[in-house]
């Protein structure tokens, strides 16, 4: 079969491998999904990539694995046609070239972004009000209105939904254009089987022992700091969330008291972003170096700063805001969030959009393959 | 860790030789009463464990279904799988023995970290009987490695036994071959768990000739036999003759050695099978998987260039199993016979005269006699006999592949090696577990997933019997 890239060439020839053993098959959900297909189009390794989270079992288990002749690499394979997909589907396509180099471009936008911020709050304020905002009763607010904000972020992140729906979009419709002939439709139900595979991670542990590291010792770990990684998000998601429908239905401008709700949502959530991004690259580091995909290591390390500094300057300003730092932290926690705004749908963010869609579609297959055999 | 470096610390209470499923069992068990285990494994460390790896499941009997198998499986039920199987060709003392002795076996396995899951996909049909390892043999036998260097089992890779000592009925030492020296290890005991002689195609030739030559080996290529023939040399009775096997038609293009499953081939019974003069030789309807599986290597390795062509038409195509390689596709049955240098002539004569031969009428059904049959061919074809009419057609090349060898050392109920000495005397302390001894149990033929059984009860059975030994 023709494809793309030789990176898609090679994932076909190892899934005809794979498919012809099959001894993986309780791993995961890239092998039952493998099964159900006798050739791979394009599509279909995008989608098998997009359901393999790179936790190594296979490569472990696997007998044909080099140094074997037909040397099998199965996360290390998936793992660059899924970072390829990434940039094959993002919308517009002229913003594609921004997955190659990819911690750079985040950081020199982050780096601008950030001195725009500052240098702004400086130019417009002054250096004397920005050392002692804390003091006045608006706070923050003195020094950047709350309609200045809404008008600056309201439009980024608008423009990240967009176009982070588009490129799903086309992934979804690509994933999703193989006929199945067993007879079954995409339905709630498979979106809710996703969204709790998603939510647990339920493949993400090798199997049950969890991620082979560089010691070849299994550990739980990487499911860990993921999950506090991704509930301390939605917690800061949560809490700037709660603070606008506070601020636009009661009326009730920040800054909060410690108890309030958007403080505690933030201070848990980012907590939980610090410590599950410190994790995550720890992992990363000491995860088994054959199965990386390391030319990507920029792109996962540039997304994984990005929630962390998100995580830390947002603590920072809240236990420093009612010091002469408050200004500057203001800042740089703006133009952080910015960033991870602006690059969502250009960075690692769309991981999490793929993994779910390819969930749903797996939900859906083995649903329609259940079928036959009940009946 | 080098061998040398561990060698200061012996002699040894037990030297295990081999790294696979039996020779961990007999390493664990010893080490759990307590003895001092020592494993040389011939291969490197990512080849290690022997077939071990190429396996995915083990037969044991169980009174009540479990998490991961349908329904029980009673002893006598075993039993009579086995006896049908080898055609009564076993030790059936043995043989009850350690059916006897799976029933623990299952938990004592797991107690060692190995990990089990449900049969999925194409083995439904072993779903009762067998137990399936999650991620395969491999992973099997990483839970293994990792358990015994836990529980302080040393084990050395790149170590080939070259020369036992043995005198009378005692072992004494193993000369291992590691790292460019020759080093002497002592122990008090012995465990032979290192294979068959499969990859040693000079010794299958002893049984198959020069036919040998074209045989490709499914396995590892360090089992070479070569402990099997020191012990026989050195007075211990011989099971088992160089000719039994279990063979199976796997792809043609596979490579020599270690293919493993990815070049089986089930796609007889969905065609016809000619050898290289295009003519047909055996029952291709016969009998229904597994069975059917087993019979086409022996069967293959008897034609001339022990080559054969599975011949099917557009319609089968999706009805088993896919493997490594594509078929040999073509739109007329000519161009087929060209693209696989046959005569094309004979090649469309043989299967005109089988679609002319085609009776019966029924809808064809691969997972039960179906009685479509032939009539009047010379070979007939008694089950799933189609017409071979729709193009594309196509062709797989096959050859005999080698998957384990029976020919080893006799042993009793301790698995304790047998001497030749015409009463079949007890050996002081040397044991054999796995495929060393298979022959013992498998006189002929095979059922899945036994293979795994005869190492992990006889493996077990040895590091007791040993660790006792030593005590």
């Amino acid at each position: 079969m023709e494809h793309r890239t030789a990176t898609l060439a090679e994932a076909d020839r190892l899934m005809t491998v794979c498919n012809s053993c099959r001894y993986c098959e309780g791993l995961c959900a890239v092998f039952p999904a493998m099964e159900m297909r006798r050739s791979f189009a394009d599509a279909d390794l995008n989608y098998l990539a997009n359901l393999c989270h790179n936790c190594s079992a296979c490569y472990h288990d696997c007998q044909f694995a080099p140094p074997h002749e037909f040397a099998v690499n199965v996360p290390k394979v998936l793992a660059e046609v899924r970072n390829d997909s990434y940039a094959h589907y993002a919308w517009p396509a002229a913003l594609q070239p921004m997955f190659r180099r990819n911690g750079l471009w985040i950081g020199l936008i982050c780096a601008t972004l950030v001195a725009l911020f500052l240098f702004g709050t400086f130019l417009w304020n002054g250096a004397g009000a920005v050392f002692s905002a804390q003091t006045t009763p608006e706070n923050f607010y003195a020094l950047m209105p709350h309609n200045v904000m809404v008008a600056l972020f309201g439009p980024a992140f608008l423009f990240a939904i967009l176009a982070i729906y588009m490129g799903g979009r086309a992934f979804w419709r690509d994933i999703s254009a193989r006929d199945m002939e067993d007879g079954a439709h995409q339905s709630g139900i498979d979106y809710a089987r996703a969204g709790h595979d998603a939510g647990r991670l339920t493949y993400l542990d090798g199997g049950g022992d969890g991620c082979m590291n560089a010691d070849e010792q299994t550990s739980d770990n990487r499911k860990l700091w993921h999950h506090l990684t991704f509930y301390g998000f939605l917690l800061c998601f949560a809490s700037t969330s709660t603070g606008t429908l506070y601020h636009y239905l009661l009326g009730r401008e920040a800054p909060y008291p410690w108890w309030d709700l958007p403080v505690v949502l933030g201070t848990v959530g980012g907590v939980g972003l610090v410590v599950g991004t410190a994790g995550l690259l720890r992992a990363k580091l000491r995860q088994y170096h054959d199965v990386r995909d390391d030319t990507r290591f920029g792109m996962d390390a540039a997304f994984i700063a990005m929630l962390f500094g998100t995580g830390l300057t947002g603590l920072l300003l809240l236990f420093l805001r009612e010091t002469p730092l408050m200004g500057i932290l203001l800042a740089v926690h703006l133009g952080v969030v910015m960033t991870l705004f602006l690059t969502a749908p250009y960075g690692k963010f769309v991981h999490g959009i793929y993994r779910y869609l390819a969930l749903a579609r797996f939900a859906r297959e083995r649903r329609g393959e259940m079928v036959p055999q009940d009946a | 860790m080098p061998l040398n470096q561990i060698e200061r610390n012996g002699p040894w209470d037990l030297l295990v030789a081999g790294g696979g499923n039996a020779a961990l069992c007999a390493a664990i068990a010893a080490r759990r009463a307590g003895r001092s285990v020592l494993i040389v494994e011939a291969a490197p460390k990512f080849y290690r464990g022997g077939n071990t790896r190429h396996t995915r499941n083990m037969r044991c009997a169980h009174d009540h279904a479990t998490d991961t198998l349908t329904g029980p499986y009673t002893e006598e039920e075993f039993l009579d799988d086995l006896l049908r199987v080898t055609g009564g060709n076993t030790d059936e003392a043995l043989s009850r023995h350690m059916i006897a002795e799976s029933k623990s076996m299952l938990d004592w396995i797991q107690e060692q970290g190995v990990r089990f899951q449900p049969s999925l996909g194409g083995t439904l049909s072993l779903g009762r009987t067998n137990s399936f390892f999650l991620g395969g043999g491999r992973s099997m036998l990483n839970s293994l490695y990792a358990t015994a260097e836990r529980l302080g089992v040393e084990v050395v890779y790149d170590a080939e036994v070259v020369a036992l000592d043995i005198e009378g009925r005692t072992f004494r030492a193993a000369t291992v071959r590691h790292d460019g020296a020759d080093i002497r290890v002592e122990a008090a005991a012995f465990v032979a768990a290192c294979g068959g002689f499969e990859a040693n195609i000079e010794w299958l030739k002893e049984g198959w000739g020069e036919k040998a030559d074209n045989f490709l080996i499914r396995g590892t290529p360090y089992n070479r036999g070569t402990v099997t023939r020191m012990l026989i040399d050195a007075g211990m009775q011989q099971i088992g003759d160089p000719t039994q096997c279990h063979a199976v038609a796997i792809d043609a293009r596979a490579p020599k050695f270690d293919g493993g499953i990815i070049t089986r081939l089930d796609c007889v019974v969905f065609g016809v099978v000619m050898n290289r003069d295009c003519e047909r030789f055996y029952d291709e309807g016969e009998d229904i998987w597994p069975k059917r599986y087993a019979i086409w290597g022996r069967l293959i390795a008897n034609q001339p260039g022990q080559i054969a062509y599975v011949v099917f038409d557009a319609p089968n195509i999706k009805r088993f199993m896919p493997s490594l390689f594509p078929p040999v596709e073509a739109p007329t049955l000519r161009e087929l016979a060209e693209k696989l240098e046959l005569d094309p002539r004979k090649f469309e004569a043989t299967v005109t005269e089988f679609n002319d031969a085609v009776v019966g009428g029924f809808p064809f059904d691969h997972t039960e006699p179906d009685g479509n049959r032939t009539e009047g061919l010379p070979v007939g074809k008694s089950n799933w006999a189609q017409k071979i009419e729709t193009p594309p057609y196509y062709a797989y090349p096959v050859r005999p592949g080698i998957t384990f060898t029976y020919l080893g050392v006799k042993i009793d109920q301790q698995a304790r090696i047998l001497m030749n000495d015409g009463n079949g005397t007890p050996s002081d302390n040397m044991f054999a577990a796995g495929e060393i001894m298979a022959g013992n149990v498998l006189g002929q033929g095979y059922a899945a997933g036994i293979g795994m059984t005869i190492g992990a009860v006889f493996g077990r059975i040895a590091g007791q019997e040993a660790a006792r030994h030593g005590a």
